[in-house]
């Protein structure tokens, strides 16, 4: 949620978003990923969960299968229509 | 286009009386399932909502009847259910759920013969002390009484006004005799006064749903889809209606949930006095064995016995300052009811032996024979010279 | 299987970001209490994608739930929502939709919730074509309370109030909704999370009562007593065994351990709603006029558009 650090990559078309600390380390988005973009963290959050992190952010497509099924809102993506980035991130 | 306030002189039974108060309070849903003697209540509100832009629903059961009630409050109706004792078991788990909730509706009760399937044709008041203390956990009730078919219209309409002015449900404690038979009831719409809900007094984002006014009471409800975001749980919660499990919490939002009835007392209590002033013995009574009572008294007055009545048109909150302010000055207290001694230990309670109580119980099944209560009468005075 | 040939980037890090379904949600509220790997978060999330998607506002829904882990739903979001009693978010929520027709009314329950205690207001609902969306979580367990046997639990699993193994025969809960008479029946795991979404789109629009079973894991509990692994497993076992079938007999949808689980759209149809009914029966044939709630009811917007555009509330 808007009080967590979260991190931020740029993908192909995009950004895929990841906050840690939200994250309950129930391995969804990594395994079902269809491009395999995810991998575990080897550093664990305040919850004693490993978050996972883009092993290849280039590789996301930013297809949201790991938005919709991460049961903690931890992690999203954010498909570049024609707006800035900063005006995506404000309106998100 | 049929009248929500049925205008003029009428013939009506209690419980057509009640469907009547109801429509003319402003009730625009009724969810119930039929249960003798309470039927004719369904049956006459099935045939009156729809003519004046109301829903009636009978429900499966009547657990679903006061949860689709507390439900179409929440959607911003005035609503009601209607039962006698089995039903009334049956939805003390959601009573308690519209007292924890703070929830405005009407619960009307025609009691009949009990306990379980009892006497379904015959009267009894043996709900009494169910209706204050049949849910668990520590929540207040009103219970308003009727004696007749007029006063079951007008204690309607106090209902639906008590439920909005204290934000919860109130509970009709009428019985079958009552309910059954039928009298003059005259309903004047000049003389029916109508409380609205309370719009929310703040507008949303800042608005608290469980946030007391001075009366101790939310100050504002609104509606399904009015934008306020509201969340309602049964679960003990904070003046956001956030569930907030612990001790503190409970000690803050439960004794106000009685408190703010004891608060605005003075508007709740209703009892009748029918010579008072120089009685020695006071019946006190209510519902339909206030009128076996008030024969017992004209009896007891023509033998020269100096006897009063009180009549509890609010039963509960007991009026306890009231028995407690005649405790000195009477010899005794006759209590008849149709159960087998229930108000009466809140008789006992307010006068603490400072005068005699006697309980002229009755299992139910027929209204009290004067004569019986008049006995109980000439006992309490012998007993006292 | 895929060799680490770079370092994993470490992305920029930012502050005050919000989730883009953050305004459906109680962010005060989260974290959720939810287990990690259980199928609740999974449904709450695409709940509010489809919300997202339908262009519903929070005044437009309106949200019951019930006891359990799934009946917490309504406390994590944003919007007027009804946290009941056992088994009765049903008749409160057929209250709520007879009240404000021209709003949204979902039940979000679990499987004993629904269908044990509240398994009478269920087929009464159905009956009556209210016009509500239930969606059930089926964990076939009373997971909150410890995992307690429950109508769904399958013929030989473990459950603390079966230790020695369930023997009672389960719902179908499909084949029991199409038969109450539900207009729409569907059944998705969490697993199938666009499609669990599309068919709560699916069911939202759709006038009268419609119905959602969304098979989820419970490894707390459920799981752990049958030896199903954690939460991703049993997800890797939806995906090896779900078979998806459109309009398929509900009759066949049974779960038994072990075979196929059989998802999909099963029964969409038309047929009036209860206030339909009501309307045509009592308020065109007796000459009443109509109240001007009913007057707008079941209006979705699909467009994003407003919830006041023209359409006042009574």
């Amino acid at each position: 949620m808007a009080t967590a650090t979260t991190k931020r990559w740029k993908t192909k078309h995009g950004y895929l978003y990841i906050q840690d600390d939200e994250c309950k380390g129930c391995g969804f988005c990594i395994e079902f990923c269809p491009k395999e973009v995810l991998e575990e963290s080897d550093t664990f959050n305040a919850k004693g969960y490993y978050p996972p992190r883009p092993k290849d952010p280039e590789a996301c497509v930013n297809c949201t299968f790991c938005e919709l099924i991460c049961p903690d809102f931890a992690i999203w993506s954010e498909k570049e229509e024609a707006a800035e980035p900063e005006e995506a991130e404000a309106n998100g | 286009m049929a009248e929500r306030i049925l205008a003029g002189t009428h013939f009506l039974n209690g419980d057509e009386a009640c469907a009547e108060g109801a429509l003319a309070a402003g009730c625009d849903l009724f969810a119930g399932y039929p249960i003798t003697p309470q039927s004719e209540i369904a049956e006459r509100i099935s045939r009156r909502l729809p003519q004046v832009g109301g829903v009636f629903i009978q429900m499966e059961d009547e657990i679903s009847s006061i949860a689709a009630t507390l439900g179409g409050a929440w959607g911003g109706k005035k609503a009601m259910t209607a039962t006698s004792g089995p039903g009334f078991s049956l939805m003390m788990e959601n009573l308690g759920l519209g007292m924890m909730t703070e929830t405005p509706c009407v619960l009307i009760n025609i009691q009949r013969g009990g306990p379980s399937t009892g006497l379904p044709t015959l009267v009894a008041q043996g709900d009494m002390m169910q209706a204050r203390w049949g849910s668990h956990g520590d929540y207040g009730v009103v219970a308003l009484v009727p004696s007749s078919p007029q006063e079951a219209f007008e204690l309607t309409v106090r209902a639906f006004n008590l439920s909005e002015m204290l934000r919860m449900p109130i509970l009709v404690m009428a019985d079958e005799v009552v309910g059954h038979m039928f009298e003059r009831v005259v309903i004047d719409p000049e003389s029916i006064e109508i409380v609205e809900r309370k719009a929310p007094n703040k507008p949303p984002g800042e608005f608290l749903l469980y946030e007391p006014g001075e009366d101790l009471v939310p100050q504002g409800m609104p509606a399904l889809g009015d934008g306020y975001r509201v969340h309602v749980t049964g679960l003990t919660h904070d003046e956001r209606g956030y569930p907030v499990l612990n001790e503190e919490t409970q000690g803050k939002l439960i004794p106000r949930l009685r408190n703010k009835i004891t608060h605005n007392i003075e508007a709740i209590v209703d009892v009748e006095e029918t010579e008072i002033d120089d009685a020695e013995i006071v019946i006190v009574t209510y519902g339909i064995s206030a009128r076996s009572s008030l024969g017992a008294l004209r009896l007891a007055r023509e033998k020269g016995l100096k006897v009063g009545m009180l009549r509890l048109r609010t039963v509960w909150p007991f009026p306890a300052d009231v028995l407690q302010e005649k405790a000195d000055r009477v010899a005794g207290f006759v209590v008849p009811e149709l159960n087998l001694g229930q108000i009466v230990l809140e008789v006992e309670r307010a006068v603490c032996g400072r005068a005699a109580v006697k309980s002229v119980p009755h299992a139910g099944g027929e209204i009290h024979d004067p004569g019986t209560i008049l006995a109980a009468i000439e006992e309490v005075f012998a007993h006292a010279h | 299987m895929l060799t680490k040939a770079k370092p994993a980037p470490a992305g920029e890090v930012l502050e005050n970001v919000s989730h883009p379904m953050e305004r459906f949600l109680r962010a005060d509220r989260l974290p959720h209490i939810w287990c990690s790997g259980c199928g609740l978060g999974t449904v709450l999330s695409c709940f509010t994608y489809a919300l997202d998607d339908l262009g519903l506002t929070d005044a437009d829904v309106g949200v019951v739930s019930g006891i359990g882990c799934t009946g917490r739903a309504a406390g994590y979001l944003n919007l007027d929502s009804y946290h009941t009693t056992h088994g009765r978010a049903i008749p409160f929520a057929t209250g709520l939709a007879v009240a404000r027709p021209d709003k949204k009314v979902v039940v979000i329950s679990g499987d004993g919730d629904l269908f044990a205690i509240g398994g009478n207001h269920f087929i009464h609902a159905a009956r009556r074509n209210v016009d509500m969306t239930v969606i059930c979580v089926n964990n076939f367990n009373y997971g909150m309370t410890g995992g307690q046997v429950g109508p769904t639990t399958p013929i030989g699993s473990r459950a603390t109030t079966a230790p020695y193994g369930n023997y009672e025969n389960p719902f179908n809960l499909p084949y029991l909704a199409a038969s109450s008479g539900a207009v729409y029946v569907a059944r998705w795991t969490s697993l199938h999370a666009r499609r669990l979404k599309e068919a709560m789109i699916e069911a939202i629009t759709m006038p009268g009562f419609t119905f959602v079973e969304a098979v989820c894991p419970c490894p707390t509990n459920y799981g752990r007593r049958n030896r199903l692994g954690e939460g991703l497993d049993e997800l890797k076992y939806y995906a090896e065994k779900s078979v998806i079938k459109h309009g398929a007999d509900p009759a066949d949808a049974d779960l038994l351990p072990g075979n196929d689980v059989l998802v999909g759209r099963f029964i969409q149809k038309e047929r009036p709603t209860f206030l339909q009914a009501y309307e045509h029966q009592i308020l065109d044939k007796q000459h009443f006029v109509k109240p001007q709630a009913m007057q707008n009811q079941n209006h979705v917007r699909l467009s994003g558009a407003t919830a006041t555009d023209g359409k006042a509330a009574s």
